[in-house]
């Protein structure tokens, strides 16, 4: 009998086990939500119970209210104007979360509906083919008419699964592009004016009375309450969508197509249903931008434009409303901010600092990076000068200060070192990445010091590029480290 | 009829740039099913490598190296190039994200190609860049060939043509008659049956974007060869590479090259004969036909879901 092994206890999970309760897939993770609240800390924990009491319009109230008291305090034209663009953006995020994030399609022609609502407002509002269409009909119908396009995209798409939907409504976004560069010459018509587009469209009338675009020479506020009704609707609206029938059929559709067919939905409809909602809403914000605008061109609806929205709705976390508005916020002043050297600058050195000291907390290593990055550019530094004079001196036009001192800025930057300094800052960021221990600490000062040349040398002189590089790097970044985005959902997966 | 033959010299020469980018894409598809968005910026960094290496060894007007061992270094250098960024790619772009639902690396993709493109213009500017390969030894590539019922075949077509086709044979036995290629079949068939099997999976999808990458760099190069190219080609070339994996069915190799083929020709016919400004809505109208009529394409499997 002694030799009988005593039986190996069975393999310990590491996660704790729930004290009671359901046993297995969403049930589980809602029975634990307490438990993990209260794992936070307490102050925090106590503060999210108690912000989750205050009922959702409230929140829209508040934040509404803040929006429109913004013109108040800032009287610069300019900050308006991105004001009103962030709302609208705001506006075409919510749409692409209607159907990205609700119904779980993934529409990668969504920007060509904003172009529609665009170009119907401006044929039929403008002088340049003589109609004038009265806003109050125009809107609705142009909403109308976008609606129909998705649904129009949606037929053929709707059997089709994720890969080959995204490359079909892709495909449509350039179709769409074609017609309206080419659609000057449609059988001798001239619709869409070409890649010149339509010049000289109205601005919004209410009630025979037009909404000036500009006061006293700066852009009119008028527009941007405009936008924040608009804003106001649709959120209303896409909320009640979602607390609907039809909102809970789109998120059984996002979750499992087959099962939701299986119980009895009608899938496709469903997704038309989808597709039409969330065009409807673009074409609503395409309005709205051509009458303030004045004008509407080809290019306004480039690839370009919809992965800036996808990096918003991604952003802001997927499915998620709120989320939605916080992308467009975020993406939309950042855009601008990087177009803005000085800005642009600050911004760069403190999301480095920030980023450092999330790697490491404030520890030892921390400043032992923080000093080799110091001394190595110091070295860098001193070593260029002394080279000679022009390889530093470019420091004077932007960077001025202690920075100066630090990071190289040739007069005249030859092509080769920029394209080497950006390979290399590739190649460092990517072993850092892999890289443990002291071998990351030895590896980052590099890296860090090589971000900062090709940030002051390459990047802040294009930021046509250089913006859209970093919303690439933010789309990878955060489908790998935090797929949910900020305010984003966490999927449950059910075993 | 002369004018027939020329559309369709034409098609064939773009049409098998588009069926190199479609391999690359359809190998993609098999074995991850992922819709690599990246592929046609790859294709473009391959026809940016390539220039680079002609302008090393002395330009196109002024070689240092005789003109077939010209055309092979840049070939060569375009393809180890764009191999190497494929397998970086897919090891930090696409890999952390296997598990993750289906939209998570397509979103990532897009991301990876939106990156490429804007990279390369803040590099080297937004201009178009010329191989000027009608400088090649005096243009030699453009007046000897052979005469086809009085249209001109300029020998740089046939090598062209010739090297896709070469490619896609290489490419085909590789797949078919070698073990890697045999476990690349496995994997593209369930990939949890073949990783309990014992094949690498890791392995076998690093060596699938090796091989995609280089073709795709191939294919930047032959279409470089033919006309200028600039940071913003990739995308739009990209796309057309995956309808034509679509209509030849995606994972069948004869399939994408066949599809390649069609849709060159197609975009020929119609510049031709119509108008070059509506040769994406053929493109389209023919995508949306095989959607609707035939989802799997020519040569595709049809795809049981279980359950």
């Amino acid at each position: 009998m002694s030799e009988l092994t005593p039986p190996t206890p069975p393999p310990v999970d590491p996660r704790p086990e729930p004290a009671a309760g359901p046993a297995v897939g969403r049930d589980e993770w809602v029975a634990r939500e307490g438990e993990r609240r209260a794992a936070r800390h307490p102050w925090i924990g106590t503060a999210e119970a108690r912000l989750r009491l205050v009922p959702w319009w409230a929140w829209l109230a508040l934040f509404v209210a803040a929006g429109a008291l913004m013109p108040a305090f800032e009287s610069s034209g300019y900050v308006r104007l991105v004001a009103f663009e962030t709302v609208i953006y705001m506006v075409l995020a919510l749409g692409l979360n209607l159907i990205v994030g609700w119904a779980g399609l993934l529409d990668l022609g969504y920007i060509a509906y904003f172009g529609v609502g665009s170009y119907v407002y401006a044929i039929f509002d403008s002088s340049k083919f003589g109609y004038h269409v009265p806003t109050i009909i125009l809107i609705p119908a142009a909403t109308i008419i976008g609606a129909l396009v998705g649904l129009c995209v949606g037929l053929p798409s709707r059997r089709l699964s994720g890969d080959y939907l995204a490359i079909m409504t892709l495909f449509f976004l350039e179709l769409f592009e074609t017609v309206a560069t080419n659609g000057n010459q449609i059988f001798g018509h001239d619709i869409t004016g070409g890649s010149f587009g339509i010049s000289g469209v109205s601005p919004l009338s209410f009630l025979g009375h037009r909404l000036a675009v500009q006061h006293q020479g700066i852009f009119a506020v008028s527009y941007y309450y405009v936008a924040i009704v608009m804003f106001v609707i649709i959120f209303v609206a896409l909320r009640f969508t979602n607390l609907s029938r039809t909102g809970r059929a789109w998120r059984s559709l996002r979750e499992d197509t087959l099962a939701a067919e299986v119980m009895g939905m009608p899938v496709n409809w469903l997704k038309l249903l989808s597709f039409a909602t969330g065009a409807g809403v673009a074409a609503f914000a395409g309005t709205v931008t051509t009458a303030l605008n004045a004008s509407v061109y080809p290019l306004n609806f480039s690839p370009v434009v919809m992965i800036t929205i996808y990096a918003m709705v991604i952003l802001g976390g997927i499915g998620s409303q709120w989320g939605a508005v916080l992308g467009a916020i975020l993406i939309s002043v950042l855009l601008q901010v990087l177009q803005n050297p000085g800005q642009a600058r600050a911004l760069f050195y403190l999301g480095v600092i920030v980023g450092v000291i999330a790697m490491f907390r404030f520890s030892l290593r921390l400043a032992a990076v923080v000093a080799a990055t110091a001394v190595f550019g110091v070295v860098v530094h001193a070593v260029a000068a002394s080279y000679h004079h022009s390889w530093v001196d470019g420091a004077h036009g932007g960077v001025a200060g202690v920075l100066g001192h630090w990071v190289v800025v040739p007069v005249q930057l030859a092509p080769w070192v920029g394209q080497v300094a950006y390979l290399l800052l590739l190649i460092g960021m990517l072993c850092v990445t892999q890289l443990r221990g002291w071998l990351r600490i030895i590896a980052l000062p590099p890296t860090l010091y090589l971000a900062g040349f090709v940030w002051e040398n390459l990047m802040i002189p294009n930021p046509g590029p250089a913006r859209y590089i970093i919303l690439g790097l933010l789309l990878i970044v955060l489908m790998i480290v935090r797929p949910n985005g900020l305010l984003g959902e966490r999927r449950v997966e059910i075993t | 009829m002369q004018f027939f033959i020329q559309l369709t010299l034409d098609g064939l020469t773009i049409g098998s740039v588009y069926a190199l980018v479609a391999l690359g894409y359809t190998l993609i598809y098999g074995v991850l099913k992922l819709l690599n968005f990246a592929h046609g910026d790859v294709f473009m960094v391959g026809s940016f490598i390539g220039y680079g290496v002609l302008q090393a060894l002395g330009g196109a007007s002024n070689p240092m190296v005789p003109v077939w061992l010209l055309l092979l270094l840049v070939t060569g250098a375009a393809m180890i190039g764009c191999s190497v960024l494929g397998v970086v790619i897919e090891r930090f772009a696409y890999r952390p994200l296997r598990d993750a639902p289906r939209i998570a690396p397509l979103i990532s993709a897009l991301g990876v190609s939106f990156f490429l493109a804007n990279s390369m213009q803040l590099l080297f500017g937004a201009q178009q860049f010329n191989y000027a390969s009608y400088n090649l030894s005096g243009g030699a590539l453009y007046f000897r060939g052979f005469d086809l019922d009085g249209v001109h075949v300029p020998l740089l077509r046939i090598i062209t043509i010739g090297a896709a086709f070469v490619l896609m044979v290489i490419l085909w036995f590789l797949v078919n008659h070698t073990r890697t290629g045999k476990a690349m079949r496995a994997t593209s068939f369930d990939r949890e049956a073949a990783s309990m099997l014992g094949i690498d999976i890791d392995h076998v999808i690093v060596f699938t974007f090796v091989l995609g990458s280089a073709l795709a760099g191939a294919a930047g190069v032959m279409f470089a060869l033919r006309v200028p190219t600039f940071a913003a080609v990739g995308f739009t070339t990209g796309l057309k590479g995956f309808t034509a994996a679509v209509i030849g069915g995606i994972g069948s190799i004869p399939g994408a090259m066949v599809g390649g083929i069609l849709l060159g020709c197609a975009e020929s016919y119609t510049a031709g004969y119509w108008t070059t400004a509506w040769s994406d809505l053929v493109v389209f109208t023919i995508l949306i036909l095989f959607m609707i009529f035939r989802p799997r394409g020519l040569f595709g499997r049809v795809d049981i879901r279980k359950v």
